[in-house]
């Protein structure tokens, strides 16, 4: 039979290829040949090079290989880790590091001052596009190693910038070193906690101010754990303890850091026991956490802080008393309780509470549900008589959205609708080309323990993230003046006042802060997740 | 024959860019800001654009950057994903894993819904017909959405017999529940052909022949209108090649299997352009050489069917 042979071809070529795949693969679970280890959920990490990572993945993996400068106490203030003093002049503007003796990185080199003076000025060269590049901006000569497009999208190349090396970083021996900002800043020591502060070996350089092209696949620290083996990309990356490291000694002898890409999947494998700590358990699964987990499922204060914004462009909402009035229509615990099942809390201040020097009731009235009041303020301060939310359809944000709405039309009698566009990005576009967007959603995470991190990005009229245009020259002056007070207790002084016009202005309403909502399963014991949404490796621990 | 394969591939060849052209060419029409996907909700600075832009060539118009891509394609390098890895390392990790996911959920699919829709078919209008009809019926109904992450919870999670998750060098045996839950896609579809083609051979005139010539009941059904009847499934089962893919992106999602639809997926949430155009390049060149090995399968299948 002359159609028999391709059959038969067929399903032994199938039958071959089935076995080859079969044959070569394994499904030994490798987190296992580690004794005394554990593993975690993580997303898949952009980057784990210090200087470029900007997401919580890859920064929880390099808390692990990497000891840093300082670390926070529980009232997120600063105290000294890998360094042994940071100090400063009068004027905030000098600091000085000196840094632990004795240490080493993970490969046996010693850690010295160039290794921290190297690393920054890589990732503060514009050139190399790091994409936490910002958090040294604040150094002296940050600006002369940036260049920018001549003829922005057109075919010239950017210049290269005027400077390698930041002036402001000098070294003054082997331990230490100075930083010399351009404008004074009592809250430096908290930004130095941050990951793109931490130092780079010898090791990692191809040449001067060039990174090896494999050092970013299993990079190598100063800190507790090393890579073992190398990046297994969008699996885990597996560490291991350092022998006789000097600092703090983590209590389990390796991590698997499990890499997710569905919160859900994750949560099933936590669940399955497949998995130890779940650092974000998604919304969808809240309901049955505390059923399927019981007292494994925990939660902690976290830095994020979600707002809807007033176009200060748009003459129906120029009006403070309007934008008090909306904010007194909203039942924020309602909208946490109902739609977030508790995994977020009310919101009644400027500022995250859970940085140091903040209050957690700062916004005062205009914060409280009262939905009389705010009707009698609405219609004696002409309100519009439609009120437009605009969000990104991309974010989940729908649900609550709609609650809110609801809750202005029954409160103030007006009608509320929601508007989506596809992205942020479009969002923001609109705002900026002053587009009637109406309130528009936003949130912020901290990158640095400080009031100044709220107050400095999302209100002055400079700010980075100020999409909204409020400008108040009042509050400005005081942001800065907090910034350049000599002491940190000073400073906050000025912040508070800072934050008390934001409650008179209400550029934004304040809704909802976020918390971390973990799980872990029953082999592990004490964990525990920091401001940053970073599991505390040095305590989490086997239970026995 | 061979006139007729090489036509074929040079049609492969036009088919070839006119689709990547057009993937790229949406790619490029939806991505706005693909930089800002990288950096979250936080502003990007003019001097780390620029750096990003002398990296991905963004900033060039629209028939530069094709051509750029299309260079790369020309010489084997697919150039680098915006999270900066070697697009070949990622396709050559990627691959392996959903070649052996979708092997097995077409030889599981097809063997059950072949030999099912065989029997419903000889035995037409009996009780496996219309239990038949009825499952087709359901699975067709059912996204696999929904029944995925399903499968996972009772199969995975509550009963424990099979892996919640799935890694890049699994076995057999855990890559079992995804493959089940994938060959659900193309299993009705599969099935019904098969049965309504064979019961209408049942019915022809050659098989009343053969019948009269006294053949036996099992050769009359092997041979004869086995043969004839497998013609249209074969077409099906190359198409549902594709089908496949697509339901690869919803499995390998929820088993956190690290194949080409999980890449495929992140790239589009992470508007990561390079990334999807190179995945979706070779999935159509591997779409191409299936349906051209389908079409040649015909030709032995039939010997009525002459390419010239």
């Amino acid at each position: 039979m002359p159609g028999k042979s391709p059959w038969k071809m067929a399903a032994g070529a199938a039958a071959i290829a089935l076995l080859a795949s079969g044959c070569s693969g394994s499904s030994s679970d490798d987190a296992e040949a580690l004794p005394n280890s554990i593993s975690i959920g993580i997303v898949e990490p952009t980057s784990l090079i210090p200087s470029n990572v900007v997401e919580t993945g890859g920064s929880q993996v390099l808390a692990s290989l990497f000891y840093p400068l300082v670390r926070f106490d529980e009232k997120s203030a600063p105290y000294p880790v890998a360094a042994q003093s940071i100090t400063h002049d009068k004027a905030n503007k000098v600091w000085t590091i000196k840094i632990k003796p004795g240490f080493t990185f993970s490969n046996g080199e010693p850690v010295t001052a160039d290794n921290y003076i190297d690393a920054w000025n890589y990732g503060a060269y514009g050139p190399n596009g790091q994409l936490a590049s910002y958090f040294y901006s604040r150094i002296q000569g940050f600006a002369d190693l940036q260049s920018k497009d001549p003829d922005d999208d057109g075919p010239q190349e950017a210049p290269e910038p005027k400077a390698k090396k930041m002036s402001g970083l000098k070294k003054v021996n082997a331990t230490t070193f100075t930083v010399t900002l351009s404008a004074g800043f009592a809250g430096w020591e908290s930004v130095m906690g941050y990951d793109a502060f931490y130092p780079l070996p010898k090791a990692a350089w191809a040449s001067e101010g060039v990174l090896k092209k494999e050092y970013g696949e299993a990079p190598i620290g100063n800190g507790p754990f090393k890579v073992k083996g190398t990046w297994q990309h969008d699996q885990q990356i597996q560490v291991e303890k350092v022998a006789d490291f000097k600092g703090t000694i983590p209590k389990v002898n390796g991590i698997t850091w499990k890499i997710y890409q569905d919160l859900t999947t994750q949560y099933n494998d936590l669940v399955a026991g497949n998995l130890d700590v779940e650092t974000q358990i998604p919304v969808e699964s809240l309901s049955s956490a505390s059923g399927d987990l019981g007292d494994r499922f925990l939660k902690s204060p976290s830095s994020g802080f979600a707002f809807v914004a007033f176009p200060m462009y748009d003459d129906k909402y120029k009006s403070p008393q309007v934008r008090r009035a909306i904010s007194m229509a909203i039942n924020r615990q309602e909208m946490t309780d109902q739609i977030f099942l508790g995994s977020e809390t009310p919101a009644t201040a400027f500022v995250s509470p859970v940085v140091q020097g903040a209050r957690k009731d700062s916004c005062g009235q205009a914060c409280e549900y009262n939905p009389t009041k705010a009707k009698q303020l609405y219609t004696a301060a002409g309100g519009p008589s439609e009120i437009k939310i605009t969000y990104n359809a991309d974010g989940g944000h729908k649900p609550w959205i709609d609650a809110m709405c609801n809750q202005i039309k029954s409160a103030l009698g007006v009608n509320c609708v929601g508007a989506t566009v596809p992205k942020l990005t479009d969002l923001l576009a609109k705002v900026r080309n002053h587009e009637d967007v109406g309130l528009f959603r936003l949130a912020w995470s901290m990158d640095y323990p400080l009031m100044e991190n709220y107050l400095g990005p999302l209100y002055t009229s400079d700010g980075s993230s100020n999409y909204y245009g409020y400008k108040n020259t009042a509050f400005d002056t005081l942001v800065r003046q907090g910034s350049e007070a000599p002491t940190v207790a000073q400073a906050q002084q000025y912040w508070q006042s800072a934050e008390n016009i934001l409650a008179q202005d209400m550029p934004v309403l304040p809704l909802r802060f976020s918390q971390n909502v973990f799980g872990h399963s029953e082999r592990v014991t004490d964990v525990t997740m920091d401001l940053f949404a970073k599991v505390d490796i040095y305590k989490i621990d086997i239970a026995s | 024959m061979f006139r007729y394969i090489v036509r074929r591939l040079l049609q492969m060849v036009l088919t070839f860019f006119g689709a990547t052209f057009l993937v790229y060419a949406l790619m490029f029409a939806n991505q706005d800001d693909p930089y800002q996907a990288l950096v979250g909700e936080r502003p990007l600075s003019e001097a780390q654009r620029a750096a990003l832009d002398a990296k991905y060539h963004f900033d060039d118009p629209f028939l530069t950057q094709y051509w750029h891509y299309v260079k790369g394609l020309l010489t084997g390098d697919f150039g680098i994903s915006l999270t900066n890895r070697s697009i070949n390392d990622m396709l050559a990790e990627a691959w392996p894993v959903t070649i052996k996911l979708a092997l097995l959920a077409v030889l599981i699919s097809a063997a059950i819904a072949v030999s099912a829709g065989v029997f419903a078919g000889i035995r037409r209008g009996g009780i496996f017909d219309h239990a038949t009809l009825a499952v087709a019926l359901v699975m067709l109904a059912l996204p696999l959405v929904a029944l995925a992450p399903l499968a996972q919870v009772i199969f995975g999670v509550k009963l424990g017999w099979f892996p919640v998750t799935v890694t890049r060098d699994a076995g057999l045996y855990d890559l079992l529940l995804p493959a089940l839950l994938l060959g659900t896609v193309v299993f009705a579809t599969e099935l019904r052909v098969t049965r309504s083609s064979v019961a209408d051979n049942m019915r022809a005139d050659y098989v009343r022949t053969a019948k009269a010539k006294g053949l036996a009941t099992k050769r009359v059904i092997g041979v004869h209108v086995l043969r004839n009847s497998l013609i249209p499934v074969i077409t099906l089962i190359g198409v549902d090649i594709g089908a496949l893919m697509s339901g690869a992106i919803i499995v390998e999602g929820v088993f956190n299997i690290p194949g080409v639809g999980y890449q495929l997926f992140k790239g589009i949430r992470l508007e990561d352009g390079p990334l999807v155009v190179s995945f979706v390049s070779v999935l159509v060149i591997v779409f191409l050489v299936i349906n051209l090995i389908v079409d040649l399968l015909y030709a032995a299948l039939d010997p009525r069917i002459r390419y010239e």
